[in-house]
């Protein structure tokens, strides 16, 4: 079976004012089609990076993105990515925010504001269609922006820490939803959280990648706990904690190190 | 000090510096050192604001016959903003957006933002003759400066995620000029609104005081003709008031179309 994505070999060099930096170096890696695959690794290894590549919005300095055995040129057309940062256009309401693509698409425009109705009510916005981005909490923003992606169907969904704005109810939910929302539709995903536990208790495998500079993949782990899942109750098992275990055994080191370069960056 | 009780001293305050130029200008009340040959010299020079007001409402009631001025005024505020903003929108959007063609005009814009424009008020009289266009013109080039630099800067600031963003959801370049760089562009014309249609009204006024034969700038330049200072101050207060009123315009217009912009003290609550 052709994979999703691959990443063959790829490797991004930054230039920078104290010379080139090396993000990502030789990094291979498969995502299945209709597979979910957490990414976790130390704040600053290159995660939104990689993110990047595969969304076609950054090229890699040297090796080849392939979605669905095809070779990427230009914007990934099959792919909605949900940013870590605020991406929703503050001068347009939640709805037409949510209907963006849509509008980009040519869609019409009465059945357009159906859809994206129904999507709104289903992140849990109903009724706050025409607030303001400004208008809306951190959360809700988040909200509006996985109803955006998800409008689109999109076969492959990049998601960057999309919940970790989220208080850790809201989250679950929010979690949950995503879950139906892929088994009942499944794309292939790629995950990035900070957060072991959301990480194990959503996806089929789980990339931890090393501590900056020269970021690869140190370790993957298939997550073969049953679903259909509650991401809140499956915590609770022995398998949940036995595989937290493990992980975050092979993380620790790579954190510790991840942290100290950080520090080390800023006091230089 | 509570809201009501500031508009009344303010009111007070303008009372109180119109009382004393009346009384200051009264024959005879400073004058024994200041112009000795003369009582009535701090009248010539200062005007009265009791005459003002009665040329004010001669214009306004009796005679009714400043209207007309007005409108022309209104006309070459209001056409020199649109044509200025819309000029200044699209070259803003297009240099923004072309690096090669910022960096070949980029000297000929400073030197012509440099240039004081006034000076050009005699050739548009030349080009456009005395009616209302060679005002326009000159309000144009004052306002189009103003917009320009705002939407150059706003181009470049527009933010990078949101601009990937609508990229992923499929925008076209021409959709993401029409969806995310118009819209943001715009929303720094309207951050400069108050300033561009200042100098609007600055080229209307200017232009018909050079020469013309209608409008408020006409009615003053006429009057300083004939020594008369109070008419002078009247269409200078006229000019004052006119001034507010598109003040007060322009932050109505400006609340509505920026509802998306976060206010400070904003509390959310619709
Ligand atoms: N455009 C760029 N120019 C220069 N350096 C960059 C650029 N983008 C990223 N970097 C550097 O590459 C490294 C990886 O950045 P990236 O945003 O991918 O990290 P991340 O893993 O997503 O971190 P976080 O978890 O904090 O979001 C960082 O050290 C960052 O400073
Ligand atoms: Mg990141």
């Amino acid at each position: 079976m052709t994979a999703a994505v691959h990443f063959d070999n790829i490797t991004c060099t930054f230039a920078g004012k104290a010379g080139p930096y090396t993000a990502v170096k030789d990094v291979t890696l498969s995502i299945a089609d209709g597979e979910f695959v957490s990414v976790v690794g130390p704040t600053g290894c290159g995660k939104s990076t990689l993110l990047n590549v595969a969304a076609g919005l950054l090229r890699p300095t040297s090796g080849a993105l392939t979605t669905f055995g095809e070779p990427l040129n230009g914007i990934n057309r099959r792919a909605g990515y949900m940013f870590q940062s605020e991406a929703l256009m503050p001068w347009r309401s939640a709805l037409d925010n949510v209907t963006a693509g849509l509008e980009f698409r040519g869609e019409e425009k009465a059945a357009a504001r159906a859809k994206g109705e129904d999507w709104l009510s289903r992140v849990g916005l109903a009724g706050f269609g025409d607030r303001y981005p400004h208008q809306l909490s951190g959360g809700m923003r988040k909200r509006t922006s996985l109803a955006q992606m998800l409008i689109l169907d999109p076969k492959i969904l990049l998601m960057d820490e999309p919940f970790s704005a989220l208080d850790i109810q809201t989250r679950q939910l929010m979690e949950n939803e995503l879950l139906e929302l892929w088994s009942a539709n499944r794309k292939s995903v790629i995950f990035i959280t900070h957060d072991l536990e959301e990480a194990i208790s959503l996806s089929d495998r789980v990339v931890v990648l090393s501590a900056g500079p020269a970021t690869r993949p140190i370790g993957e782990f298939v997550i073969d706990l049953p679903r259909p899942r509650d991401v809140a109750e499956i915590r609770l098992t022995p398998k949940f904690t036995a595989l937290h275990d493990q992980i975050w055994h092979a993380m620790k080191d790579e954190v510790l190190k991840g942290y100290q370069q950080t520090k080390n960056r800023v006091v230089a | 000090m509570n809201r009501t009780k500031l508009r009344i001293l303010q009111a007070a305050l303008l009372v109180a510096i119109f009382a004393f130029w009346q009384v200051a200008t009264q024959p005879g009340l400073i004058p024994p050192f200041v112009w000795p040959e003369n009582a009535d010299r701090a009248a010539f020079f200062f005007g009265e604001p009791s005459k003002m007001a009665q040329v004010i409402w001669a214009w306004f009631v009796t005679d009714a016959n400043i209207y007309p001025h007005l409108w022309v005024t209104l006309q070459e505020t209001v056409l020199a903003f649109v044509i200025g903003s819309v000029l200044g929108l699209a070259i803003g959007l297009w240099l923004g957006l072309s690096p090669t063609a910022s960096a070949l005009f980029d000297p000929y814009i400073t030197a012509m933002n440099a240039m004081p424009r006034v000076v050009l008020a005699p050739i548009f009289m030349v080009w456009f003759g005395l009616g209302i266009w060679s005002k326009v013109a000159l309000g144009v080039t004052l306002v189009f400066f103003i917009v320009f630099f705002n939407v150059y800067q706003g181009v470049k600031e527009v933010s990078p995620v949101v601009l990937n963003n609508a990229t992923m959801l499929g925008a076209s370049r021409k959709q993401l000029l029409r969806f995310v760089y118009l819209p943001s562009a715009t929303s720094w014309v309207f951050s400069s609104l108050h300033t561009s249609v200042g100098m609007a009204f600055v080229g209307a006024v200017v232009g018909e005081y050079l020469g013309s034969a209608k409008g408020v700038g006409y009615l003053i330049h006429m009057a300083e003709g004939s020594f008369d200072i109070n008419t002078v101050f009247a269409g200078i207060l006229v000019l004052t008031g006119f001034a507010l009123v598109l003040d007060f315009a322009v932050t109505k217009v400006e609340k509505r179309l920026l509802v998306w912009r976060p206010t400070q003290g904003d509390s959310g609550a619709l």
